[in-house]
């Protein structure tokens, strides 16, 4: 059992249980992915797995430090590869195995990390979800974070008080998500729930902790 | 929205009975109950006033009068629960959102029937 994949999101939809409830599920191409290294505690000192995404690379988009790391794993097609830690009861993967959408099955449970866009300097209301004042009606007060704190005393700003600031671009990780179908012909995940990351973007599944 | 992925889990889940249906058109939709181990059928009938949606996340609104009260319900299109869909009659309207029949009652309410050529 592989501890994770790496995929790309595609898009969200909606599917139907049996019982007739609909289900908001996101896609995913997960995989094929390929172990382009195996880490040991004997020489990295922790035990993990590096994969890579088999996906359509140029060949003179790979550098040359690249090009002679994935030829020991023979591996092409390969420019994004993250590293997955081992734990008990995981398959012992060798340099050069595949990993495909097949490995998991419906009702497993995911961890799914993307990227959200990256907002810029974002104001309160949409960082925070402040609720802003009044456009009109004569409101003075529209969008600011209104007051941060006290005066004399304590003198100064607490800190963590929420502010305007760099929004997005941070690695998020959604816990327990459920597989609720597998696609192995075509390497699709259908994933339940939201993931982060938009369309397109990489995204790692990692097998929630048992 | 058109990836080939979407597309093809589109293509496995879309429901292929559904009857060409237009907005005006008074429809009876059998929708399948379940009561403890049996499952048995009730009819909705009444005038689709709005269509929604695309794909696997379309609806359909239907309204129709009950014991004097306007009774509005919203069908997923692709639902399993809908066992069939009948075309009671066809209903010749102007615009795809017949809103403007919750103001109105009785005979005003009436809509003409679609002339088929």
């Amino acid at each position: 059992m592989s501890p994770g994949i790496i995929g790309k999101k595609i898009g969200m939809t909606q599917v139907f249980t049996a019982e007739g409830l609909v289900v908001p599920v996101t896609l995913v191409k997960a995989g094929p992915c390929v172990v382009t290294q195996r880490k040991t505690p004997t020489t990295d000192g922790y035990s993990a797995i590096q994969l890579g995404l088999v996906e359509f690379v140029k060949k003179n988009k790979t550098n040359k430090p690249t090009t002679g790391h994935l030829k020991k794993s023979s591996a092409e097609g390969v420019k994004y590869m993250r590293e997955f830690r081992l734990r008990p009861g995981d398959a012992d993967l060798k340099v050069g195995d595949r990993v495909l959408a097949g490995e998991f099955k419906p009702t497993d449970k995911l961890d799914v990390i993307g990227m959200p866009k990256g907002r810029g300097f974002a104001g309160v209301v949409k960082r925070h979800h402040f609720r802003g004042g009044d456009a009109t009606h004569g409101s003075m007060f529209h969008r600011a974070p209104g007051s941060i704190g006290a005066s004399s005393f304590p003198s100064r700003v607490f800190p963590g008080t929420r502010m305007g600031g760099r929004m997005g671009s941070d690695r998020v990780t959604v816990k327990n998500l459920e597989i609720v179908e597998v696609d192995t012909e075509d390497n699709i995940l259908l994933v339940k729930g939201a993931v982060p990351g938009p369309n397109g973007s990489y995204i790692l599944l990692r097998r929630s902790a048992r | 929205m058109n990836h080939t992925a979407l597309m093809k889990v589109y293509e496995a889940k879309k429901r292929t009975d559904i009857p060409a249906i237009q907005i005006g058109d008074t429809l009876r939709v059998q929708v399948r109950i379940r009561e403890g181990e049996k499952e048995r059928l009730q009819a909705f009938e009444g005038t689709l006033i709005a269509q929604q949606g695309s794909q696997l996340g379309e609806t359909i609104t239907i309204r129709k009068i009950s014991f004097g009260h306007g009774v509005e319900r919203i069908f997923p299109l692709h639902a399993p629960i809908l066992d069939r869909i009948e075309i009671v009659r066809t209903g010749r309207v102007r615009r795809a959102k017949l809103y403007y029949l919750r103001a109105l009652r009785g005979k005003a309410a009436r809509l003409r029937e679609r002339e088929t050529r």
